[in-house]
């Protein structure tokens, strides 16, 4: 899947294979040890949020799970 | 006023292997209108949860005669933001789903939790509640109508991309065929079609609105006036 950033669709795809594989095979067994996709994940992050910054993409402020929290608990 | 709905239903996959797909659903067959893709935080808490912000671009899901409430350049794109927190202790994961442009036009709000089903532990369960508002003078009613209405077409189609993703990650090979794509190809064109000529009804009905307006004079409670 494209990134928003022209740029950095490259970097994403290997970025999500690493995380695919540490999800699976890591974090749903409950294995705690060091996450090895934190340098892939750096550089991807450092190029989506410029592209973010230059396409005004309001994301800045925006609450994690936001409007979530006026919401009745289901 | 908001329009709320919910609505139930199952994935057949374990919750291992649906949680997995979820963050493998893009592209699929269905999921045409999602133009980009990004996470842009994660972070496992220290009780070890998966907490994730993803940004998607889609393509703008508004009413051809809302369009020209929206600036320009982003009348056909609309960017929404997922979070969501996957808990492998409690084999859950919640995620909440909003469009963060043109609220005021239109906003969409959901909520989904998936659990193991209670039936079937190779069956996950999708509990979906969202809530759509418009703020639109006017015009909130048709166009939270018309959200309503789009927002269950796709969630059928996020539930179909779903299944193809599973099967595809489970080694099947996804059930769509050649005749239902045709199908869906059909549908698509009459969909068009039908919104084609909801649009120009509505325009005549704007066109009426604006000739009321001009002998009504302002400030008027215009709820009177809504389809």
């Amino acid at each position: 899947m494209n990134s928003v950033g022209e740029g950095c669709t490259e970097l994403k795809r290997e970025y999500d294979q690493c995380f695919n594989r540490w999800f699976a095979e890591k974090f749903l067994k409950g294995d705690r040890g060091e996450d090895p996709c934190t340098e892939l994940f750096k550089k991807y992050q450092s190029c989506v949020q410029k592209a973010i910054k230059e396409k005004d993409i309001p994301i800045d402020g925006v609450e994690f799970m936001g409007p979530n929290k006026e919401k009745p608990a289901s | 006023m908001v329009k709320y709905f919910n609505c139930a239903a199952s994935l057949k996959g374990t919750w291992d292997q649906v949680s997995q797909a979820f963050w493998q659903r893009y592209p699929n067959p269905y999921s045409n209108h999602v133009l980009t893709e990004d996470i842009i935080f994660r972070e496992v808490t220290p009780d070890n949860r998966l907490i994730s912000r993803r940004l998607l671009t889609k393509t703008s899901r508004v009413p051809r005669w809302a369009e020209k409430f929206l600036p320009g350049h982003m009348a056909r794109k609309a960017y929404i933001i997922e979070d969501s927190v996957v808990d492998p202790q409690k084999r859950t994961t919640v995620s909440f789903t909003w469009n963060i442009t043109h609220a005021r036009l239109m906003s969409v709000q959901e909520r989904c939790v998936y659990t193991v089903s209670l039936d079937n532990s190779n069956m996950t369960e999708v509990k979906r509640e969202a809530w759509i508002s418009s703020n639109l003078c006017g015009f909130s009613r048709a166009v939270q109508e018309f959200g309503l209405a789009r927002f269950k077409s796709s969630v059928v189609k996020t539930m179909k991309g779903f299944e193809y993703v599973l099967a595809r990650m489970q080694g099947e090979t996804p059930t769509r065929t050649l005749a239902e794509t045709a199908t869906e190809k059909a549908r698509e064109t009459a969909l068009a079609a039908k919104e084609k000529a909801k649009g120009l009804a509505s325009h005549a009905q704007k066109k009426q609105y604006v000739a009321m307006k001009t002998l009504i004079p302002t400030g008027l409670n215009t709820s009177a006036l809504e389809p």
